[in-house]
């Protein structure tokens, strides 16, 4: 098989030329799209799904799924914001509580996969409404309110603040911290999965279990560490929402789990696992915070909106299919 | 060594967590004053809140304590889904409850289940959506805000305002009412252009505006529809740094406090507090007294103007979640 062919049943390939199709095409429709600013602008929205989806790729590469992602999100910056607000305490003290607390609910899901055999699919979808019904009882029993109060008066809002969601200005481009936290992210990703002996793991545990398992790998460690990744990132993601608009909805962040799965997806990752990888988990990211901002850079009809971004999606799954259908053949 | 650690570490957190500024103000219990006696009456109380919204929170405070208030028991339930809606109708019908206030969203898919409510001789009492279908469903009185005019409210102040290009931001694709809001804003500016963005979340809602705004530079005004929205406005418009003007509906804690600090220009409050609480205590009154208040008319509790003029009134009410 020639080299160019071979290159293209890699999982990021089909989403590179997609993503790529994708930006040309904004930038002949879209006058406003043909700035640094508007780049780093989606940029910004790319890494705000894109660190999440992160995580959910390498967990769906490792053969299971997390409906919880999104709305954990949403409890991180809750368990924060409440716990100090209520207590008076140092915002340090909540935003580790919130590690704590969404690490445990990781190993919980994870634990419970592994324990009772029941798909991830079931045990994270039971998950996922605790936490929204959660999420909104405690808020209400706290505040008295559904949505959590303004902290920014807090001693140390301003340290979180820098380290979570800062940003700079280089020129009249506005550069979020998150982005740059995403790259990173997706590099530390990438070197598990290609160079560290858990990445073998992973790519095994997900193709297939059994075999896995008679060859030596550790599969409920691996599985449990996978969904504890991405509760942190997840958590990671909830700091940040938190400390740019610190105030909180608690029945925010519903929905965004199927947009960290959309990006895996549209990745190159399998939904049945074993297969995929952290850069094109990242170029999903990106198509999605290109389509749903190029959209509106294009100033199209807002109603049109998510047919748009359906048929873009489809088109970059089925690019990514082809592609990696022709490259194996 | 391990102990000693332990106890640094503890030291610290308890350091740490010596009192702070800005968190809860400590203060003795303030909910709404005393029950009154037992009136027997139970009243259900239908909405189609989507769970953790702001608004909906408010109806539900002012239909709580007007219960207190009269000593109504009340049962609240509440379901997004149409179908659903009638089937918690339904559900209070068959419970035998003496009086029903619901929210008439959908009126179709409401119809059947209202009118075996009012077959079985239960009043019933609108709310919030369904100004002009109540009357036909057999609804006796009506509480809300008629959103064209309140839209229309909000365009006329833009219009003397100078205002040519607003952007009108829907945070609920499909939503009736706030469509209703938008083409009323347009019907008094031409210019007015719709937005789509995804209201449960808030990076999303910002960096879709941030986009608009860099796409058009001659929007001048912004109109959100809902307090967590105008909040995620002011955001966009640092980041884009757009001169527009922000206009919102809705109120809540933060939202007050932006009109006070001028980042809003106005807020067009329909007083969800009020309809809560006005639709409670109508029913009550008429079970017990026969009024009909409105006179079989639409009791409008807004729009009403929230600026400068009038914010420092309003905004300790905003801290109690009454507006």
């Amino acid at each position: 098989m020639s080299r160019p062919v071979r290159l293209l049943a890699r999982p990021e390939v089909g989403a590179l030329v997609a993503a790529l199709a994708i930006f040309l095409f904004f930038l002949a429709v879209a006058p406003a799209f043909r700035s640094a600013g508007s780049l780093f602008t989606v940029l910004y929205q790319s890494s705000t799904i894109g660190i999440v989806a992160v995580g959910v790729g390498l967990l769906m590469i490792g053969g299971e799924f997390d409906l919880s992602a999104g709305v954990i999100v949403t409890s991180a910056g809750l368990v924060n914001s409440l716990f100090c607000w209520y207590f008076g305490v140092n915002l340090w003290v909540g935003a580790l509580l919130s590690l704590v607390f969404c690490l445990a609910v990781g190993f919980l899901n994870g634990w419970l996969v592994m324990r009772t055999g029941i798909p991830s699919f079931l045990i994270t979808l039971g998950t996922f409404f605790v936490l929204q019904g959660v999420n909104l009882g405690v808020t209400k029993l706290v505040t008295g309110s559904v949505s959590s109060s303004d902290i920014s008066d807090i001693d140390g809002f301003f340290s979180l603040q820098s380290v979570f969601a800062s940003s700079f200005g280089i020129g009249d481009v506005t550069v979020w911290t998150t982005v740059l936290w995403w790259i990173l992210f997706v590099a530390l990703a990438s070197w598990i999965l290609q160079r560290a002996r858990a990445g073998n793991w992973i790519y095994a545990v997900g193709g297939a279990a059994e075999s896995a398992r008679a060859v030596g790998v550790p599969v409920v460690r691996t599985k449990i560490s996978l969904f504890v990744a991405v509760s942190f990132l997840g958590w990671f993601v909830g700091m940040h929402n938190l400390y740019r608009f610190n105030t909180l909805q608690a029945g925010n962040g519903v929905g965004n789990e199927f947009l960290y799965i959309i990006a895996a997806v549209v990745g190159g990752t399998l939904l049945t696992g074993g297969f995929g990888n952290a850069i094109g988990v990242a170029i999903g990211a990106f198509i999605f915070g290109m389509t749903s901002l190029g959209i509106v850079y294009a100033g199209w009809d807002p109603n049109w909106f998510r047919a748009f971004l359906g048929v873009m999606l489809l088109l970059a799954v089925l690019v990514n299919h082809y592609a990696r259908r022709w490259g194996s053949r | 060594m391990r102990y000693r650690l332990l106890a640094a570490g503890a030291a610290a957190v308890l350091l740490l967590a010596a009192c702070s500024d800005g968190g809860r103000e400590e203060e003795p219990d303030a909910s709404g004053g005393s029950a009154k006696q037992p009136t027997g009456y139970t009243i259900a109380f239908v909405t189609h809140e989507t769970p953790g919204d702001t608004f909906w929170d408010k109806v539900r405070a002012g239909a709580e304590q007007a219960a207190t208030d009269t000593g109504v028991e009340l049962k609240y339930s509440n379901d997004p889904d149409a179908g659903k809606q009638a089937t918690l109708i339904q559900q209070a019908v068959d419970s035998k409850v003496q009086g029903i206030a619901t929210t008439l969203v959908t009126p179709d898919a409401l119809a059947g289940s209202v009118k075996a409510a009012t077959g079985a001789g239960i009043p019933v009492v609108g709310l919030n959506a369904g100004i002009d279908q109540y009357k036909s469903l057999g609804a006796l009185m009506y509480f809300g805000s008629d959103e064209t005019l309140a839209g229309e409210s909000i365009g006329e102040r833009i219009a003397a305002a100078g205002g040519k290009h607003p952007i009108c931001v829907i945070h609920q694709q499909g939503s009736v009412s706030l469509e209703a809001r938008c083409a009323g804003v347009k019907s008094k500016v031409a210019g007015t252009e719709n937005l789509q963005v995804n209201g449960a979340d808030d990076a999303a809602v910002t960096t879709a505006l941030q986009a608009k705004l860099a796409q058009d530079k001659t929007i001048d005004y912004i109109v959100t529809l809902g307090a967590p929205i105008a909040l995620d406005a002011i955001q966009a418009k640092e980041q884009a740094a757009s001169q527009a003007k922000l206009v919102s509906f809705d109120l809540n804690k933060e939202m007050a406090q932006a009109v006070k600090d001028g980042k809003v220009e106005f807020a067009v409050d329909q007083q969800p507090y009020a309809q809560g609480y006005m639709a409670v205590t109508s029913l009550y009154l008429y079970i017990k007294n026969g009024n009909d208040l409105g006179g079989g008319g639409p009791v409008l509790t807004g729009p009403s103007f929230v600026d400068s003029s009038n914010i420092d009134k309003i905004l300790p009410f905003t801290e109690k979640n009454t507006r």
